[in-house]
């Protein structure tokens, strides 16, 4: 086993946190503030390689490795946790199950630009009714000969609103349960598509969160993505990489509080020393490192393994589970050790906090996690 | 238009309080975080600019260094140069200016013929702002420094010359030498697609024997600079803030202070 980063990874983490630092974090507290969808930023991700690092360059990819997807997701979300997941469900959910079932001509024309960062990407599966229990879905997908009719609705969309290509489950065949849903890739702009409610969050508020409505909406045949049928195999494979992203912006998120906090603790001084000198704060600080080192093992190894075409599912859940708790411990921690001014917006460790809590729920709650993890320890 | 760009660049380390050799007065760079030189990222830059609109334009980066110098010239690829030479042997070891710009421009001699040569003004470690006006001089070429605007029109160059209340335009034509400061251009990130490829690319490293130097004209014992002391400068004291009542009172005590210090008679 290799714990070493690659010269590739190791020059990515630099090349991202340099562009974290210079490009996100200095806007990070008014998007957050705003509610405001960084576009430009997203937009210079895309010049830089950032919006399709492991998706191969014939695709117009960087032609990069899981890890240093991971690390870029990381890097990017130790600034701005909505910065991260913005890219996390563009790559993962988006580009990849294009890359991994799409048509050589669905690659052309929609993997292509989503690589290069000139199109966004998104996913549809999660219903008001269809959550953890993803099989009850209830869009449905008519074959009416020359093209599919789609009506239904979907909720909690990240990118919602601000993606041109959609990856949208719907049932084909009800009676055949999981069975029955297929896999479509829906175009911004496609007649009956409609973006509904935008979601006022608790945190990731820069990010977007959308309804997407479906009225007798028409999609070409050749938009199936992979075979009838195959809807749900497709988005939990779809899934298990998003929970890498998912856990590394959870990561990301708990190393910016951490850093933050060991800069104020250095410098914040009560009862005539610095915080840093409180034996009691320095061993919950030694076992939030810790918990972040852990963490991020666990997500290079999923991510490993991914590269590696081994079995990840359990270990990507594993990694997601671990990094979210280890998010909202190290966050929360983070607040407290700032005191009221943790609590305040003038220091970044609340919207941290806020933005932690998130990766707890999407992509897979903590307990899908442990059933994912459950089912592979009993099958 | 197709341009050959050379560009000049040096590995610098990351910080203000580096270390110094006791014995050779010399910078330590081993163990110290190292970054691509502020005005040599500017060089490169405007370099690329050019590439951005002329795409058959061909940029070659030079470095000279120790061996782990390599990684600042897979930055320089990565951030879209098309080839990168580094310079490197124990011969040249302890090069001050001189010596590194007959090394410099020996390089520059066998990469070939070429149409502009930026270098980056200075770098933040040594402060002389001599090597790439020294490696113009080698080359006989003409050079301009503190380039702060760049324009070119099939030969013919030209640019604003930064100067301390102003600026000077001159034209000019190719082949030529330009040293860039931070005015001129914002250096953009390596892409990641870009790393991937630069690491995975073929970086020569030529030594001494490979540029066909007289060892005479590089290395320590060739430098005519004896760097005799090297410390870091104590930081200034505070200030000192008059803060009287009225216009006429301040007045009085800062009069009161430079007879004091026999700065007025």
């Amino acid at each position: 086993m290799n714990y070493q980063l690659s010269k590739e990874q190791e020059f990515v983490r630099k090349m991202v946190r340099k562009f974290a630092e210079e490009e996100v974090a200095p806007i990070a507290a008014d998007i957050d503030k705003e509610h405001r969808f960084p576009v430009e930023t997203v937009e210079k991700m895309g010049r830089f390689g950032m919006m399709g690092v492991p998706i191969p360059k014939e695709y117009g990819g960087a032609g990069g490795d899981n890890i240093s997807y991971a690390i870029t997701v990381e890097e990017l979300s130790r600034a701005c946790g909505s910065t991260g997941v913005i890219c996390s469900a563009h790559t993962s959910l988006c580009a990849w199950p294009i890359l991994a079932y799409g048509t050589e001509e669905q690659k052309q024309k929609y993997l292509v630009p989503l690589a290069k960062g000139e199109h966004l990407g998104a996913f549809g599966l999660t219903e008001p009714n269809a959550g953890s229990d993803a099989g009850g879905q209830q869009t449905r997908a008519v074959d009416m000969g020359d093209h599919w009719e789609l009506n239904g609705a979907k909720v909690f969309i990240t990118n919602g609103g601000y993606s041109d290509t959609y990856i949208v489950m719907a049932m084909t065949d009800k009676k055949k349960g999981t069975r029955g849903i297929s896999a479509f890739i829906v175009e911004k702009g496609f007649p009956g598509f409609s973006i509904g409610k935008t979601e006022d969050k608790l945190g990731i508020c820069a990010s977007s969160t959308t309804e997407l409505v479906f009225q007798n909406c028409i999609v070409p045949k050749e938009n199936l993505l992979g075979k009838i049928g195959d809807g749900f195999k497709i988005a939990m494979s779809t899934l298990d990489g998003g929970r890498i992203g998912i856990a590394s912006q959870a990561l990301g998120i708990a190393q910016g509080a951490f850093d933050e906090t060991v800069e104020y603790m250095k410098a914040r001084k009560q009862f005539g020393r610095s915080l840093s000198k409180f034996q009691a704060l320095q061993f919950e600080m030694a076992d939030m490192k810790t918990r972040l080192e852990a963490a991020r093992l666990l997500i290079y190894r999923a991510a490993d393994m991914k590269d590696k075409g081994q079995k990840y599912s359990s270990h990507a859940a594993m990694a997601k589970l671990f990094a979210a708790e280890t998010a909202m411990h190290v966050t929360t921690k983070a607040v407290q050790f700032h005191g009221g001014y943790g609590y305040i917006k003038d220091y970044p460790v609340e919207r941290m906090m806020r933005d932690a809590k998130i990766t707890e729920i999407y992509e897979g709650t903590s307990e899908v996690q442990k059933l994912v993890i459950a089912a592979d320890i009993f099958r | 238009m197709s341009l050959k760009v050379i560009v000049l660049a040096k590995q610098v380390p990351d910080t203000n309080e580096v270390k110094i050799d006791p014995v050779k007065n010399t910078l330590i760079r081993e163990g110290v975080p190292s970054i691509l030189n502020h005005d040599d990222a500017n060089a490169l830059e405007e370099a690329l600019k050019i590439k951005d609109s002329h795409p058959d334009t061909h940029i070659t980066v030079i470095t000279m260094g120790p061996p782990q110098a390599k990684d600042l010239l897979i930055e320089c690829l990565a951030m879209g140069a098309d080839e990168g030479v580094l310079v490197s042997d124990r011969a040249l070891g302890g090069s001050d200016t001189w010596a590194t710009s007959n090394a410099l421009a020996a390089a520059v001699e066998k990469v070939g013929e070429f149409d502009i040569l930026f270098a980056g003004r200075q770098a933040i470690d040594g402060d002389t702002a001599q090597v790439g006006p020294q490696v113009a001089e080698k080359l006989g070429l003409p050079q301009v420094t503190y380039v702060r605007e760049f324009e070119i029109d099939g030969k013919d160059i030209t640019v604003k010359r930064a100067l301390e209340d102003g600026y000077e335009v001159i034209k000019l034509q190719t082949p030529c030498v330009l040293t860039t400061i931070k005015e001129l251009n914002t250096p953009r990130y390596m892409s990641v697609g870009g790393i991937y490829d630069a690491v995975k690319a073929d970086i020569p490293t030529w030594g001494a024997k490979e540029l066909e130097i007289d060892l005479s004209t590089v290395g320590l014992d060739a430098s005519p600079t004896n760097v005799y002391r090297s410390f870091t400068p104590a930081p200034k004291a505070k200030g000192v803030m008059i803060e009287k009542d009225t216009v006429e009172e301040n007045a009085e005590a800062l009069l009161a202070l430079l007879k004091e210090k026999y700065i007025i008679a």
